[in-house]
């Protein structure tokens, strides 16, 4: 009797502090939106101590496959879904933007600083090993002002497979029709030339390190290894510097579809930066759990309209007003 | 006679129950690998060991390449450390002092517990330079008509991994080779030195007979750990999938790649193709294993025949 009254105290005592204890959403996915979600995650506790967030960043493709698999909350990806992706989730998935990022060209050149001119059918031969040395009559003519000296180039690319890889050859496929041929666009490619750096951190090394080096990192990288970047031109023709206003003007302008899978790589915008891309955290349409179903619902909300205010000191873009107002309508078919 | 001890009975199970837990795992792992690679297989049987392109995007996978660079790196890596090895394992255990037998050895110790990645940061920032600005442009000035030091000079290649995979390796090549060594019983070396050997000649002749099984399986030993190695060979060596005859152009590896590209694999028959690497590199591991110990037999094989032929003689 005695055995019988102790375990069905503690079986309420269990579920007692169950309640008590804080819910937890588990994410995982992109590595590049990690500092800032870390950030907004940190920010949003004191906001709503109820609701507690653990994010892994694994991947894109971890975070595709595990929101697919249903072992976590919410994923994030920089590169969007395909069909068949889709396709094969348990239910109906949204992809809603968080921020954005710039890809751009970091070189090590002595005597060069950044600003190197570049136009895209350049920057595509670079990449499949048709120019092969800074002295190539194409890079000169453009950059007259500029003494570049003659070396081989060596070209650094992703060995791991990456959301920044996926904007960079995104934006090569849709400038080159041979790199579209012949390499297409993925997270992870057969690279023509180039040697591999794993992470952003490997290709930032690979370039400061190796004299007459090429290679593409996200913005924020560059910026804090004082790596001297590329002003690419854009589809208008202009010599683009790539800075936050630049990145956050590329989807300003783009017919952005309801779904939000869209590149937005070359963009007609003629202030904008061509090599730019969103971040995207995924959900389910329907919600299982009521509870956590509202506070992401909450969190996704706060971080599009409160959240981008930290955007800028981490060097990430924010999402532009209109994105904001299709974001807030999507927000609310999601249903819990 | 044999009084029958439950401890006893209980001991003997427990014991060959851990020795079949070794088998079940190894089971295991050749069964979960095979499954999880059979989309790959079935796809392209056979000719993934012989094609050379790795393209994830159309999706057409090979794995020839990153055989090379495994087997050209472990066994360039092997020729730097055995001759380093064998040398510091005889200076220690016949010439030196106590003092420095001691101390090296326990440095030889902390050399083996380095982490993998440590090696490759210290190789990312004081190998690569020193390879790039002084060694690379040496060998190719002076050695350039051979055709492995030909070609541009990055740093980062196969030379540079293979040169970190002999650091890696030389801890254990010593240890073992050293105990190997100082097991030798006396009367062996005096019987030399009474039949007027040098010092050298009954050291060598000694070792190549006593000694002999077990610094193999030292080498051995070193070649399995380098033919594994990740994540410092991953940092160096370029990741470039390319077969290439010169030293100096990067490469990649069987476990280079699969730590490179797993966990953003996206599609199934990409993920599947990656975990058929990971079976090739365990039966490449078997293989060369397996050729060792051939290697081994057939010498000690001849060295039979040829002490019996002496004694018939006799």
């Amino acid at each position: 009797m005695l055995k019988k009254i102790s375990v069905i105290l503690a079986a309420l005592g269990v579920t007692a502090t169950a309640f008590a204890a804080p819910m937890l959403i588990n994410g995982a996915g992109a590595t590049f939106p990690y500092p800032i979600y870390s950030k907004w995650f940190d920010v949003y506790q004191s906001i709503n101590p109820d609701a507690r967030f653990n994010y892994q960043s694994i991947g894109s493709g971890g975070g595709i496959k595990q929101i697919t698999a249903g072992t976590v909350d919410f994923g994030a990806s920089d590169g969007p879904m395909t069909d068949q992706q889709l396709a094969d989730a348990p239910g109906r998935l949204f992809h809603i933007p968080m921020v954005m990022g710039a890809v751009v060209a970091a070189y090590n050149l002595p005597g060069v600083d950044k600003g190197l001119k570049l136009t895209p059918d350049v920057v595509a031969d670079i990449f499949l090993g048709k120019i092969t040395k800074w002295s190539d009559p194409r890079i000169v003519s453009v950059n007259s002002n500029r003494q570049i000296p003659d070396m081989p180039i060596i070209v650094a690319h992703r060995s791991d497979g990456s959301g920044t890889t996926f904007i960079w050859v995104d934006y090569l496929s849709n400038v080159s029709g041979e790199w579209k041929l012949k390499t297409g666009k993925g997270t992870s490619v057969n690279w023509p030339v180039g040697l591999g750096g794993k992470g952003n951190e490997g290709v930032a090394g690979i370039v400061k390190q190796t004299p007459g080096a090429i290679g593409y990192v996200e913005l924020s990288y560059a910026i804090k290894n004082n790596l001297p970047y590329a002003f690419i031109q854009n589809k208008s023709g202009n010599f683009i510097e790539p800075t936050i206003e630049s990145t956050s003007k590329a989807a300003a302008g783009v017919s952005i579809p309801s779904d939000f899978r869209v590149s937005i790589v070359n963009s007609p915008n003629p202030e904008a930066y061509p090599v730019s891309g969103f971040t995207w955290i995924l959900v389910y349409k329907n919600q299982s759990d009521p509870v956590k179903g509202k506070a992401i619902v909450d969190f996704l909300k706060w971080a599009v309209h409160d959240g981008q205010q930290y955007a800028d000191s981490l060097l990430y873009a924010p999402l532009p007003e209109d994105v904001v107002a299709m974001i807030d309508k999507k927000l609310q078919e999601i249903k819990y | 006679m044999s009084r029958k001890d439950t401890g006893d009975i209980v001991f003997r199970r427990l014991m060959m129950f851990f020795a079949c837990m070794i088998l079940v795992i190894v089971a295991g792992i050749l069964f979960e690998l095979t499954r999880s690679s059979l989309p790959s297989i079935r796809k392209f049987g056979f000719s993934f060991l012989f094609t050379s392109t790795w393209d994830p995007v159309f999706e057409k996978f090979g794995a020839l390449p990153f055989i090379y660079g495994t087997l050209l790196s472990s066994f360039v890596a092997l020729l730097l450390a055995i001759p380093i090895g064998l040398g510091t394992a005889i200076y220690l255990a016949e010439y030196s002092p106590w003092w420095v037998r001691n101390t090296v050895s326990l440095l030889v110790d902390l050399l083996a517990a380095i982490p993998s990645v440590v090696y490759g940061l210290w190789g990312i920032f004081v190998l690569v330079p020193i390879m790039r600005n002084h060694v690379e442009p040496f060998l190719g000035k002076y050695f350039g008509f051979l055709p492995f030091f030909q070609g541009p000079q990055y740093g980062v290649g196969m030379i540079s991994a293979s040169l970190i995979l002999a650091v890696m390796i030389v801890p254990f090549i010593i240890s073992v080779s050293r105990e190997v060594i100082l097991a030798v019983p006396q009367v062996y070396k005096e019987s030399a030195y009474a039949m007027g050997a040098t010092r050298w000649e009954a050291l060598i002749s000694i070792i190549l007979s006593y000694g002999r099984s077990g610094i193999i399986g030292g080498i051995i030993l070193a070649l399995g750990r380098a033919i594994g190695e990740t994540m410092a060979v991953t940092m160096i060596i370029g990741n470039n999938v390319k077969i290439s005859a010169s030293l100096f152009s990067p490469g990649y590896t069987l476990a280079s790649v699969i730590a490179n590209e797993f966990t953003e694999a996206t599609s199934d028959l990409y993920l599947s193709a990656l975990v058929e690497i990971g079976l090739v590199l365990l039966f490449v591991s078997i293989f060369v294993n397996v050729i060792a110990r051939i290697l081994i037999w057939s010498v000690q094989q001849k060295q039979l025949s040829g002490m019996k032929a002496k004694l018939q003689a006799i």
